[in-house]
């Protein structure tokens, strides 16, 4: 069973009252597999971020269907089990971390114990010992963005969707972050990222999606994709995928 | 457990922000220097300072429910924190009701601290407790209860700016559009009529829950204005907020 799977999705939207609708996404279909990374690739302004949103109900999809561990989506009790970490997270600033996260937990209706114990864990597993009771509005970018890792964990939820995780974090938050990741997999999540860091996404994904205009271009086994894409594969990345894709 | 959250974390922000606490000693201090205006005035001076501490209570109290209503949900929208809310499980409507109750509970806490404060002020100056306070105090909610849904409204659709503008106006209309109900009875054209009846019945009635001038006139007020006005202010403030609930469901982020 597939952990994410999407079908046919399109997504237009009406810029102006007058204007046409601006297609975003095309008839995209995305087959994420249970317990794998799942690399989400794509320039700026091809539709990924509108993709998780409409994955997440935060945007309404024009057609198409979106599967979760095998169920249709639409329901807001379908997102228990979808952890999120948003682009260039935004949080309140009037709260600490701890009081970030009680918050996190209580909306995925986590009892008292279960957030205590929870917030335990994942403050030490993302860095934040020590710095749990200090307000947000103090926080760097790259210490906000292990708040909301921590805040997408709460729930011990099986799909994690990441939005551009990587940016704004120095070389060692993104090996941490790696580390994170490639330690969920451990543990048997499902982790859907997108990101333009593509050293980083070659180092951890099993799969990839390449999303070009709306469309997706690719997708598979990065290894399997490198090999048939590229003629000598002995020194193969994924940016020479990546460029040979966008240039198409 | 989940509209709980969003509540106690909308009331957590107003009450961390310094213009809350601005606005509530500006009430304070505002009803205070009604005993200095008594003083400079002929006649009952405990009306006349009860009459400028109970206005300047709900000028203040009307400007936090405006203020704090319009920018605790707009700017959710535009600092994109509703990504943080709406991707957990959590339906659209629970976070218009969290918001709601969160903004109640800011304003009860408001309104209770600047009417305390004036009553002891009064039982020190008089001798006397008026019970009728307690009247006025409900009576104040209600309409401020009312204030926050359309500010909800509002900025559920529209920029800060818009939805102040639009909110100041339907409380200006608010007190005035009581003239409308006199007025219909006057009219005789079916169409006029019905545009009366539907300007009446479209805007909310803050007469309704004005009573300051019986508090500081000692007139008696019935048990059926006070249920009937009670029952007015929830039935205005369930539809406002359903009507909230059904834009906000079709909103797009």
């Amino acid at each position: 069973m597939n952990a994410l799977e999407i079908k046919a999705l399109s997504k237009s939207f009406r810029s102006n009252f007058l204007y046409k609708k601006t297609s975003i996404l095309k008839n995209v279909d995305i087959n994420v597999n249970k317990g794998s990374i799942y690399g989400f690739l794509g320039l700026n302004g091809a539709g990924k971020t509108t993709t998780i949103k409409c994955i997440l109900g935060l945007t309404r999809p024009d057609h198409g269907t979106i599967r979760l561990f095998g169920k249709e989506t639409g329901k807001a009790s379908d997102r228990a089990s979808i952890g999120f970490l948003p682009e260039s997270p935004y949080y309140y600033d009037y709260l600490n971390a701890k009081e970030t996260l009680a918050l996190s937990g209580k909306l995925s209706s986590l009892s008292n114990e279960k957030i205590k114990e929870r917030t335990a864990k994942i403050i030490s597993l993302v860095g934040l010992d020590g710095k749990e009771d200090l307000l947000l509005k103090k926080f760097s970018k790259g210490m906000l963005q292990r708040v909301g890792l921590a805040q997408a964990l709460i729930n011990d939820p099986d799909l994690i969707i990441l939005d551009e995780p990587f940016s704004g974090l120095d070389p060692i938050g993104r090996k941490e972050l790696r580390d994170i990741i490639l330690s969920l997999k451990a543990e048997g999540k499902t982790i859907f990222f997108s990101s333009h860091i593509l050293q980083d996404m070659e180092l951890i994904v099993d799969d990839i999606g390449i999303l070009m205009n709306g469309k997706i271009t690719k997708e598979g086994k990065l290894k399997d994709l490198v090999k048939k894409t590229i003629k000598h594969p002995v020194d193969y990345s994924l940016e020479d995928l990546f460029l040979k894709e966008i240039k198409k | 457990m989940k509209i709980r959250a969003i509540a106690l974390n909308t009331f957590k922000e107003a009450v961390r922000n310094k213009i809350f606490y601005l606005l509530i000693f500006f009430g304070v201090f505002f009803s205070f220097s009604s005993k200095l205006i008594s003083m400079l005035t002929i006649g009952d001076t405990l009306k006349i300072l009860k009459d400028v501490g109970f206005a300047s209570i709900n000028l203040f109290s009307v400007l936090i429910a405006i203020f704090t209503g319009i920018n605790l949900v707009y700017k959710e929208i535009e600092k994109k924190t509703v990504y943080f809310i709406l991707s957990k499980p959590v339906e659209r409507r629970d976070f218009i009701l969290g918001k709601f109750l969160g903004l109640a509970l800011t304003m009860f806490v408001a309104l209770t601290i600047m009417i305390s404060v004036f009553s002891i002020f009064i039982l020190l100056l008089s001798g006397t407790f008026d019970p009728f306070i307690l009247l006025y105090f409900i009576f104040l909610f209600t309409e401020l209860l009312i204030i926050i849904s359309i500010s909800i409204l509002f900025s559920s659709f529209s920029t800060p700016i818009l939805s102040s503008i639009f909110t100041i106006v339907l409380y200006l209309i608010g007190h005035v559009i009581w003239t409308f109900n006199e007025f219909k009875y006057k009219l005789i054209n079916p169409i006029e009529k019905f545009f009366a009846y539907f300007i009446y019945y479209l805007f909310p009635n803050l007469e309704k829950f004005n009573i300051k001038g019986a508090l500081v006139m000692n007139d008696p007020i019935s048990i059926k204005i006070i249920l009937s006005s009670l029952a007015y202010g929830i039935f205005y403030i369930s539809a406002i907020l359903l009507i909230s609930i059904h834009i906000f469901k079709r909103r797009e982020f």
